[in-house]
């Protein structure tokens, strides 16, 4: 099957590249001839280099680690340096070693975790039909549509333009993703949370844009439902009701970053 | 009646999935509705947990199509994986993001056995920069900022959260799998390392001309005792 493989693979760091290479020679990490391992990573990192891709700097500095355990090596028995096997911090050997031993273990249990996200992925949560005569049925509530949104963050952000202090010079030090944060960990500690608790603590028009910008990404995901059970109301933010769905990124629009 | 069937019956018809606590509540709740609910109005979580477990067991061993499944400490039925294709066909797939990258996952997994601990800490185990990666973890919300490491700079700590033991179906922490060897990864040391052949460095350094790859091949096995 080996011979199948395309012969350039791009790895993410230069501990996958060693561990490539180990694998390659079929042996245990242990075993392996760091000498020999040295050589075959200069050589990948050369053809990294002539095919212009992009080497990051933790290759080259893998590289040198390589040649300083080589160059070691290259030196007569009586001339190494004699007190390196005495203290495990000092071999360099060994560091590489045990990195790659933890590396290869955490790429084990990476492993294991796509295994049980798939799984989760194909298992469906007994949602029966809810029963025919609801019990006391709570008040009927809207969802808050986008403009009931702006109309209330307009609200905010004149109050909090009240209290900037103009003569200042304010920081930007806010970034939507940390709001994201902030507001998922709000959501989950308390079932509901209002609309104007959100910017109690906000101190400036930047930092209320940045947490209303993180509201309607999580709305967008479907995370957070907001609803204004009256029109003009107070608008309630509470976590989606089931099934629990974390958080997509990757196909998140450019956002604002104003950190 | 055994309790074990009475929370089989609660969580058969629930709408959400359930805490050991709520069941409690629940238990408790029941005594009002029956006679029979009365001796179960005290029933104490580590009860509940433990005829749970008893329940999840027997339907294991019943080897259904469905199981009694706890995630992030909440209980409820839920269908088997392979039985994936005709749920699929009744209700439509789940709305769930992309799946993870190979990257995203091994920083996930990091994060997962080490926490808490700072971004430095993860660059180091991985060896490679991991910015990118976790910016995408925290805006998926598996993870988020614990706190900060008491050294020099106060860097900031990140652990993971609920969301991620929903997102693998994850019981607790505790469920990882291997969670105690790579909690503290037991990394003994071997008698000897092998950089290059024993001997080879004896010789002369201008005899070493980079014959690296014959002297490989020239190696004892691994099976035969290191010389002395």
């Amino acid at each position: 099957m080996a011979e199948y493989k395309v012969q350039f693979e791009v790895f993410e760091g230069p501990l996958d590249l060693l561990l490539y290479l180990i694998k390659k020679e079929e042996v245990d990490i242990y075993e392996v001839n760091l000498t020999r391992l040295a050589t075959q990573f200069i050589e990948y990192v050369e053809v990294m280099r002539m095919l212009d891709l992009e080497i990051a700097g933790e290759f080259l500095v893998m590289a040198s680690t390589l040649m300083y355990i080589k160059s070691r090596e290259l030196l007569p028995k009586e001339q190494q340096v004699q007190n390196v096997e005495e203290d495990d911090g000092e071999d360099p050997r060994w560091e590489l070693i045990r990195q790659l031993v933890e590396y290869k273990k955490f790429k084990d249990a990476a492993t294991q975790l796509q295994a049980r996200e798939w799984e989760q992925e194909h298992t469906f949560p007994r949602l029966p039909i809810r029963p025919e005569e609801p019990a006391p049925s709570a008040p009927p509530r809207g969802e808050a549509s986008l403009f009931d949104l702006i109309n209330a963050v307009t609200e905010v952000l004149k109050r909090v333009g009240q209290r900037e202090d103009l003569r200042e010079i304010f920081e930007d030090k806010w970034s939507v993703s940390e709001k994201i944060e902030f507001l998922v960990k709000l959501t989950t500690e308390k079932a509901s949370v209002k609309f104007s608790e959100l910017f109690s603590g906000a101190t400036s028009r930047a930092e209320v844009v940045c947490t209303f910008l993180a509201l309607l990404e999580l709305i967008r995901l479907r995370q957070l439902v907001c609803v204004q059970s009256s029109d003009f109301g107070e608008i309630e933010i509470t976590r989606a009701s089931s099934p629990p769905q974390p958080l997509i990124a990757t196909d998140a629009p450019g956002q604002p970053n104003l950190s | 009646m055994e309790l074990k069937f009475i929370l089989e019956a609660i969580l058969f018809s629930a709408q959400k999935p359930l805490n050991p606590r709520e069941l409690r509540e629940l238990l408790a709740a029941a005594a009002e509705h029956g006679e029979q609910a009365k001796p179960f109005k005290k029933t104490k979580e580590d009860a509940i947990v433990a005829a749970l477990e008893e329940l999840q067991k027997d339907h294991e061993a019943a080897q259904r199509s469905y199981r009694l499944a706890c995630v992030a400490g909440a209980w409820q039925f839920a269908s088997q994986p392979e039985f994936a294709p005709w749920i699929i066909a009744l209700v439509g797939s789940k709305a769930r993001p992309p799946r993870l990258s190979q990257p995203a996952l091994e920083t996930l997994a990091i994060i997962a056995y080490r926490q808490p601990l700072t971004r430095a800490e993860i660059e180091q185990i991985r060896g490679v920069a991991v910015d990118g990666v976790m910016q995408t973890l925290l805006e998926r919300g598996l993870v988020e900022e614990t706190g900060r490491a008491e050294v020099v700079g106060r860097p900031k700590t990140y652990g993971t959260t609920p969301i991620f033991l929903e997102y693998f179906g994850l019981r607790s922490l505790e469920d990882l799998p291997a969670a105690d060897e790579l909690r503290r990864i037991p990394v003994t040391k071997p008698e000897q390392l092998l950089t290059a052949d024993p001997g080879l460095a004896t010789t002369p350094p201008e005899q070493l001309a980079l014959d690296d790859v014959e002297s490989m091949e020239s190696k004892p096995s691994p099976e035969s005792p290191p010389p002395t």
